[in-house]
């Protein structure tokens, strides 16, 4: 149904506009995800689409192709490790290096529907004692409002509080409002979202101690992988921590960070020369 | 090998149930209801139980209370499956001694998380 200019067109597009990149045999991905935009904007085809994509007459309609071919699946403390080194590793090493009244800042720079910066928040709540009376600003963004909405309201259904969490912190941390959970304030007054790409430039988002990047980075071609890490490498503490997803990697891509030795996920800049502090014992994920 | 008793009136449930832990590795005994899964237990306990809640002759919540109160009855980790999804229900059942708690619809995923919460799963089996 879309036709081989058309399609050029929506890959180069979506390329420029938020990193995606497509390969040549995404017809069905790209038709399946933008039929629904073709209802809600009662726009009769996809080279009309094209097309008024091409004569940037409609922004919100821009907005839409993208937040459309954007896959958001996320959950709560999604694959464990990163939450672990979080608390046992990231939090103390940064809370001996940094002076009392210092402030942790986290950057989440997918985050997606919240579940991972909230995920931080919970554990900050469950150990209180790891970053002492430090003040601790985490920021989630992302190129979607859809997601953006949804992660401020704080609301997730039965299936997503079940998947990564137990009970008891489900009980301690959620509400029951009507059919879906609800973040509790204390929990949600922690995390701030802000609409954010990374394609533009970070300059304004000041020094982050620990910057979550999981999970996107895969949908991106190298160079633009390459151009990403390097730009985080500027916004993070020279002794600080990127985490990444599971299936993601540093290697190949730059020469900013490398793998943090015996830590899944977990990244520092190449730079740093400083020395990193041992995980203590006995803390709660 | 590590055993795992279901009890649950639906024999659809069960089935489902049966298949997902035979996967993960778990020899399964079934029970239709409360009174049931005692006798069983009385036999041999199992590692866990995933338990339903509403069930004839022995609810889930009761059988759990008996359970606990037996010889022996705080060993198996107990995790309920239920379509009561209120936070009252969930309380009472964690002040009962449920371990761990599963809201109806359950997938495979999920019940392999909540395994793994309990120490009875590896994680990456599924
Ligand atoms: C799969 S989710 C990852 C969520 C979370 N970080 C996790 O790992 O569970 C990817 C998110 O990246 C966002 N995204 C895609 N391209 C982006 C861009 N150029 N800038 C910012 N966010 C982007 C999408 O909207 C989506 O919410």
């Amino acid at each position: 149904m879309i036709n081989a200019s058309d399609y050029d067109f929506f890959v180069r597009f979506l390329k420029q506009k938020s990193g995606l990149q497509l390969s040549d045999d995404k017809h069905y991905l790209l038709e399946s995800r933008l039929m629904p935009l073709l209802r809600k904007f009662d726009v009769p085809d996809f080279s009309k689409l094209a097309a008024m994509l091409r004569d940037g007459s409609s922004t919100i309609i821009a907005a839409a192709v993208v937040e459309a071919m954007t896959t958001n699946e996320t959950l709560f403390f999604r694959d464990k490790a990163p939450f672990e080194d979080f608390t046992r590793t990231m939090l103390p090493a940064l809370s001996a290096a940094r002076p009392p009244g210092h402030r942790l800042r986290i950057w989440c720079a997918a985050a997606s529907s919240g579940q991972e910066p909230y995920s931080l928040a919970i554990l900050l709540l469950e150990n209180p004692g790891l970053v002492g009376r430090r003040e601790v600003e985490i920021l989630g963004t992302d190129l979607s409002n859809d997601v953006l909405d949804r992660a401020r309201a704080g609301r997730y259904n039965q299936f997503e509080v079940q998947r990564g969490m137990g009970v008891q912190m489900l009980m301690k941390y959620f509400t029951k409002v009507g059919d879906s959970w609800e973040v509790k304030e204390q929990v949600r007054k922690m995390v701030q979202f802000r609409k954010f790409n990374l394609l533009e430039p970070f300059s304004g988002m000041g020094t982050f101690d620990i910057v979550f990047c999981r999970n996107v980075l895969i949908y991106f071609d190298p160079p633009t992988k390459t151009d990403i890490l390097a730009r985080i490498a500027r916004v993070l503490a020279p002794d600080g921590y990127l985490v990444l997803g599971a299936a993601e990697t540093v290697i190949g891509v730059g020469e900013a960070f490398k793998p943090l030795p015996q830590h899944r996920c977990t990244y520092v800049p190449c730079a740093a020369s400083m020395e990193r502090r041992p995980s203590p014992f006995g803390i709660k994920v | 090998m590590k055993t795992c008793l279901v009890v649950d009136d639906s024999g659809v449930v069960r089935k489902i149930a049966r298949r997902i832990l035979e996967r993960l590795g778990f020899l399964v005994e079934e029970a239709v209801n409360g009174q049931n899964a005692l006798e069983s237990c009385d036999r041999a306990m199992p590692d866990v139980i995933l338990l339903d809640w509403e069930m004839p002759v022995v609810s889930g919540i009761e059988f759990l209370r008996l359970l606990r109160a037996r010889e022996g009855g705080t060993v198996p980790k107990v995790i309920f499956c239920t379509s009561l999804n209120d936070m009252s229900h969930i309380a009472e059942a964690l002040e009962a001694g449920a371990d761990e708690y599963i809201m109806k619809p359950f997938d495979d995923e999920i019940l392999h998380e909540k395994l793994e919460a309990v120490g009875l799963a590896e994680k990456d089996l599924l």
